[in-house]
């Protein structure tokens, strides 16, 4: 809403108020604005009068002019064609602003120049409003301006206007009457009335009819005889500097009319309606073209004004083309209605946005409704010589009874944490203008102005008596509240912590995906789940897989030469089980590539390196000993078959890990994903001292021949059952193939520590335990011992 | 036999004297001390002596020993220590060589500034909490009193996936499940932070952003405590010299509502490019927790205030580290994340 202080200034003694002051004091009453400036923001323009004006000696077209400007005479060249002796200008100095720059003393063809005159489009008016002799030739000021005056103050545009970012709650401030109540609460003067009066002529024959729920109130009025013609300027001006192009005086009041009372209002050509007007909705692909010629097709969610034939109107957002007012319309239909402001702002985001839809939008105060039919009759019969026919056509469903709210002084002082004596609270309702009824001490029963559609409930006013007693007044407190224990989820921050020091760059990468990368590192069982209007294909779905998001990053590091690459990201995924199931998962995933250690001797990331961060994250969270890597099963497509295994801690798949696929890249990429709420559901033991065994362990190195295709972790297995209690660790130390070993087998070396806590081992119980280990892994996986 | 003694020591001292390493030593100490040694055949001697001379030469070589066997000591630790030294020289390396170690990794910017707003809010008593992302219209909306038709819950704002599921558009949806969820209808003391998003795409708006929520629901809960708890929140966050600005606002949810400005970072107040020459920064959303809201949630507003505030952290993170663009923090370039690898 564009807020012009003339305007304003017709409801409200409001005298030279500092335009930025009232824009900030606006705004800590919570009306903030964009912008804030003199209609014409321009340096100083003088009038002037042209006392000699000759042909320029080396120009065709420019002409040399002596200007009168009150205290003296100056030379000035200009080069418009309607430039002349006698006529009555506007004029720059030397060293004013204008929008296109400041104008300075200069030579012209080498004649003296000393200011400008002034086109209309020179001072910076919105283009939307400049008419062609305003772009074509310098203005004429009227034959009886002041020489010498301040020539914007003598044309009435000294104005000022500030364009305010409002909140959705407060349609009536989309008037410069409810502006007028908000600005005089904040300077504590009284609104003006507004002048509604005028004569009644011949009875209206005219019928209405309401056949939707979707209108609450619909006001119809008749006036005859009108005269088309320019507004007044005065009247042009207040348009202007509100944002609104004049058209001629009729359509102007309409205009008018609704910046004052914030009621759109509709003016028919009577002459071309049947005689009926009725609110419905629209039949479904129904035709109705709207005043800026273009053809709509509606459906039964729009509601339209028709004469019983036709559509002639979407209603609430733009009227149509064939009952439009013209320069031969003699006789007006004033439409002043209610309709659904759910409704209205459905069509209106379809089909156009208007300056009448943002105000049914918001919703509208039925007795404004009433003023805004009277308004119009009472400018129309002021500006454009009409006669109002006797009698209004009246449809009227709304509630228009003042809501009266009982509150006590107690209920304002607690929620504000303020300490505000009753006075303080009566002021401010009073400088709001709501009345209020006193019963006791405490109690107050406000009644709320129908205007006020935002105001419902107690905490409404709460609001109201913070705003105007001034919220930075609230002196800000420690709250009194027991003390008590906070928590949060310390075991996720934990994991990533230990990511950050396992040397893993934590990223922040978006949810939202292309379709195809939504399944890419999964095994393609579940669908994805799309957005219904995405912005772009790019993201379109939810990913299913991190790793996907991790890989694009890669990718992007990649292209800006980055051979180093760690990362992992804690974030959620996403996929649909059935239709009525959507799933949203906890996940951690990892991508690595190029070298691990630096230094002299580097290390490049391979499978052991990334299995390496699994483990140390596991044993970290106290899985130890409850997980295995498993080589068998489902894994995704886009994954190395041979260089990928399952993580499964307490024999369920939690993740898994391994080398991206070379059909889908040719770098080497390892990448881990695992899933949290799986992960953190297996229950860890509490981590608790174990006593030191007194005595010594026994290590014993065995190597054995076995088929390659025998997984480590399975003859480990063997060992420990082999081993038994006695056995407290065996490790792999040496894997060998290729020369002296036969095709199809390995050599795998094992290093086993045996003990007992509770004495010394004797050689004999050592030799049978390591027996039994070299016996079972030969019988399970025909092991032969090398020597 | 007392000139022999005194010759040979001479001799052997020099001998000794001259030794230049551990082996020549030995040799020398061979010579001279060892079982057939020259002094110590001289002491097998001592039996022909007569028993007056006995004693007197015995002493002679004894203490002509003691002193071979001195020398002997301290050259060998003197010659034992340069060949240490020696081999230390060789061992000698160039410590400004690269340290071999592991890469180092860091913590995205934007998760640094939770932590410690959480870190903060803890202190304080508050318990961190979290909601799903994919999230019903009910929770989202109908719960915070935006009805349906109501103008802030759009279709073209929100990332609908059907007519009742929607990715969430604020992590207030978090306050209603905060309250259904407590089956006691205690008072409630959370933030929220979380991912957000919104179908909007543009160079100041990404479609996914954070923000972080705050609920506190109690008896006798006023604007004064919420006033006094942000003050504490973006003094802790922006510095002490931080002022804050509440101006009345609107959010279906809060009544009343406010929006919250600091002081701008940057200039402090005194107006620049950054604060658009106002000296302010919108930066909350805040209010008096909606009594519909209360009441729908199970609360009974008769006997329960609370209050409420929302913030984006993608802003806070950017100010905080000085990042001018917020595409960096979701391009995940490592020159970028690299940078956030040690402690605040």
């Amino acid at each position: 809403m564009i807020l012009s202080t003339n305007f304003l200034k017709d409801y409200l003694d409001l005298g030279d108020v500092d335009l930025h002051e009232l824009a900030e004091k606006m705004t800590s009453l919570g009306n903030e604005y964009d912008s804030c400036s003199p209609f014409i923001d321009t340096g100083k323009l003088i009038v002037g009068e042209v006392i000699e004006c000759k042909e320029h000696p080396d120009s065709d077209h420019l002409h040399v002019c002596k200007v009168n400007i009150g205290d003296k005479v100056l030379q000035i060249v200009c080069g418009a064609p309607n430039v002349r002796e006698g006529l009555k200008v506007i004029v720059a100095l030397d060293g004013t602003k204008l929008p296109g720059g400041e104008i300075k003393k200069s030579f012209i063809r080498g004649v003296e120049s000393n200011g400008m005159l002034c086109s209309i489009a020179e001072l910076g008016l919105d283009s939307k409003f400049l008419k062609e002799e305003d772009k074509a030739g310098i203005h004429e000021l009227p034959q009886d301006t002041k020489v010498g005056e301040d020539a914007i103050k003598s044309m009435g545009w000294d104005d000022g206007v500030i364009d305010f970012d409002l909140t959705a709650n407060r349609g009536d401030l989309l008037s410069i009457l409810g502006m007028a109540y908000e600005v005089g609460a904040i300077y504590d003067k009284k609104v003006k009335p507004i002048d509604l009066s005028h004569k009644e002529g011949k009875d209206i024959n005219f019928d209405i009819n309401v056949k939707t729920d979707n209108c609450s109130l619909l006001l119809t009025r008749k006036v005859e005889n009108i005269c088309i013609k320019e507004s007044t300027p005065e009247m042009k001006e207040k348009l202007m500097a509100s944002g609104i192009r004049p058209i001629n005086n009729v359509v102007d009041i309409s205009n008018y009319v609704m910046l004052e009372t914030g009621q759109p209002l509709h003016f028919y050509d009577a002459d071309k309606l049947s005689g009926l007007l009725e609110v419905r909705m629209a039949e479904e692909n129904e035709k109705l073209t709207t005043l800026d010629g273009k053809e709509r097709i509606l459906t039964n969610e729009d509601i339209v004004i028709s004469d019983g034939k036709r559509a002639i109107g979407l209603a609430g957002v733009m009227g149509g083309l064939d009952t439009e007012i013209t320069e031969n319309t003699k006789n007006v239909l004033i439409e002043s209605a209610i309709f659904n402001n759910v409704k209205i702002r459905r069509t209106s985001n379809k089909i156009l946005r208007s300056e009448a839809s943002n105000r049914f939008e918001k919703g509208l105060d039925p007795n404004r409704t009433y003023m805004a039919i009277e308004r119009a009759c009472h400018m129309l019969e002021k500006y454009a010589d009409g006669t109002t026919c006797k009698g209004m056509k009246v449809y009227d469903n709304s509630q228009k009874d003042e809501k009266k709210i009982e509150i006590t002084c107690k209920n304002i002082n607690n929620i504000l944490g303020t300490e505000l004596a009753k006075e303080e609270i009566l002021d401010a309702f009073r400088k709001l203008d709501f009345k209020v009824e006193s019963k006791n001490d405490d109690l107050l029963i406000v009644s709320v102005p129908t205007r006020r559609i935002d105001i419902s409930i107690k905490e409404d006013l709460i609001e109201e008596v913070g705003r105007i007693y001034g919220v930075d007044k609230v002196e800000g407190r420690v709250m009194n509240l027991p003390v008590k224990k906070g928590s949060y989820d310390k075991v996720t921050r934990e994991i990533r912590n230990k990511m950050v020091n396992l040397g893993l760059n934590e990223t922040l990468s978006y949810s939202l995906v292309s379709e195809e990368l939504s399944t890419m590192f999964t095994n393609k069982e579940h669908k994805s789940i799309k957005i219904l209007s995405p912005l772009t294909e790019e993201r379109c779905a939810l990913r299913q897989s991190l790793i996907s998001s991790l890989y694009k990053i890669y990718e992007y590091n990649k292209t800006h030469d980055i051979d180093d690459i760690s990362l992992f990201e804690v974030a959620k995924t996403f996929y649909e089980e059935s239709e009525d199931s959507l799933v949203e998962e906890n996940k951690l995933a990892c991508l690595m590539k190029g070298n691990y250690y630096l230094g002299l001797e580097t290390r490049k990331v391979d499978f052991y390196i990334i299995k390496g961060v699994a483990e140390e994250l596991l044993d970290y969270l106290g899985y130890n000993g409850r997980y295995s890597f498993i080589q068998e099963g489902k894994i995704p497509a886009d994954m190395h078959p041979g260089k990928t295994a399952l993580i499964s801690v307490n024999g369920e798949t939690v993740g898994m890990l391994g080398r991206v696929s070379p059909s889908v890249c040719n770098d080497e990429v390892y990448v881990m994903e695992i899933n949290l709420d799986k992960l953190l559901s297996k229950q860890v033991g509490k981590m608790k001292y174990k006593e030191i065994s007194k005595f010594p362990t026994v290590k014993k190195d065995i190597a054995i021949l076995v088929d390659e295709k025998i997984s480590a972790q399975d003859l480990q297995k063997t060992i420990k059952n082999g081993g038994g209690k006695l056995l407290q660790e065996s490790k792999v130390f040496d894997v060998y193939t290729g020369k002296g070993i036969p095709e199809g087998k390995k050599s795998i070396a094992f290093s086993i520590e045996l003990g007992d806590s509770t004495k010394t081992l004797t050689d004999e119980i050592i030799l049978n335990t390591m027996n039994k280990i070299t016996e079972n892994l030969k019988n399970k996986y025909g092991a032969e011992l090398r020597s | 036999m007392e000139e022999k003694v005194s010759k040979l020591k001479e001799e052997a001292l020099k001998q000794i004297e001259s030794a230049k390493n551990l082996k020549e030593l030995e040799d020398a100490k061979v010579k001279y001390l060892g079982k057939k040694g020259e002094l110590t055949s001289l002491l097998k001697m001592m039996g022909s002596l007569s028993p007056e001379e006995r004693p007197k030469m015995g002493s002679l070589v004894n203490s002509a020993k003691e002193v071979l066997e001195e020398k002997i000591k301290e050259k060998e630790e003197s010659a034992k220590a340069e060949e240490l030294a020696k081999k230390l020289e060789e061992e000698r390396i160039d410590v400004t060589l690269p340290a071999t170690k592991q890469r180092r990794g860091s913590k995205h910017p934007l998760n640094r500034v939770i932590e410690e707003i959480e870190d903060l809010f803890v202190s304080m008593g508050y318990d961190v909490i979290s909601g799903p992302e994919l999230e019903t219209d009910e929770y989202c909306f109908e719960r915070l009193n935006l009805p349906k038709g109501h103008p802030a819950r759009d279709m073209q704002d929100s990332f609908y996936i059907s007519p009742e599921y929607l990715l969430r558009t604020q992590t207030s949806a978090v306050q209603a499940r905060a309250m259904m969820a407590n089956k006691e209808k205690s008072p409630i003391r959370v933030i929220v932070p979380g991912k957000t998003y919104r179908r909007e795409d543009d160079a100041t708006h990404s479609h996914q952003f954070n923000q972080v929520e705050g609920l506190v629901v109690d008896k006798d809960i006023s604007f004064a405590d919420l006033k006094g708890t942000l003050e504490i929140f973006m003094k802790h966050l922006l510095g002490e010299n931080t002022t804050l600005r509440f101006r009345p606002s609107y959010f279906p949810f809060t009544e009343p509502s406010y929006e919250v400005d600091v002081s701008c970072f940057k200039c402090g107040g005194k107006g620049c490019n950054l604060c658009k020459q106002t000296g302010w920064i919108e930066l909350l959303g805040a209010g008096i927790v909606h009594p519909n809201v209360l009441k729908m949630n199970g609360y009974d507003p008769e006997k329960y205030s609370g209050f409420a505030f929302g913030t984006g952290l993608d802003r806070l993170a950017m100010f905080k580290y000085g990042i001018t663009d917020i595409r960096l923090l979701y391009a995940n370039d490592v020159r970028f994340l690299n940078q956030f690898d040690r402690k605040d």
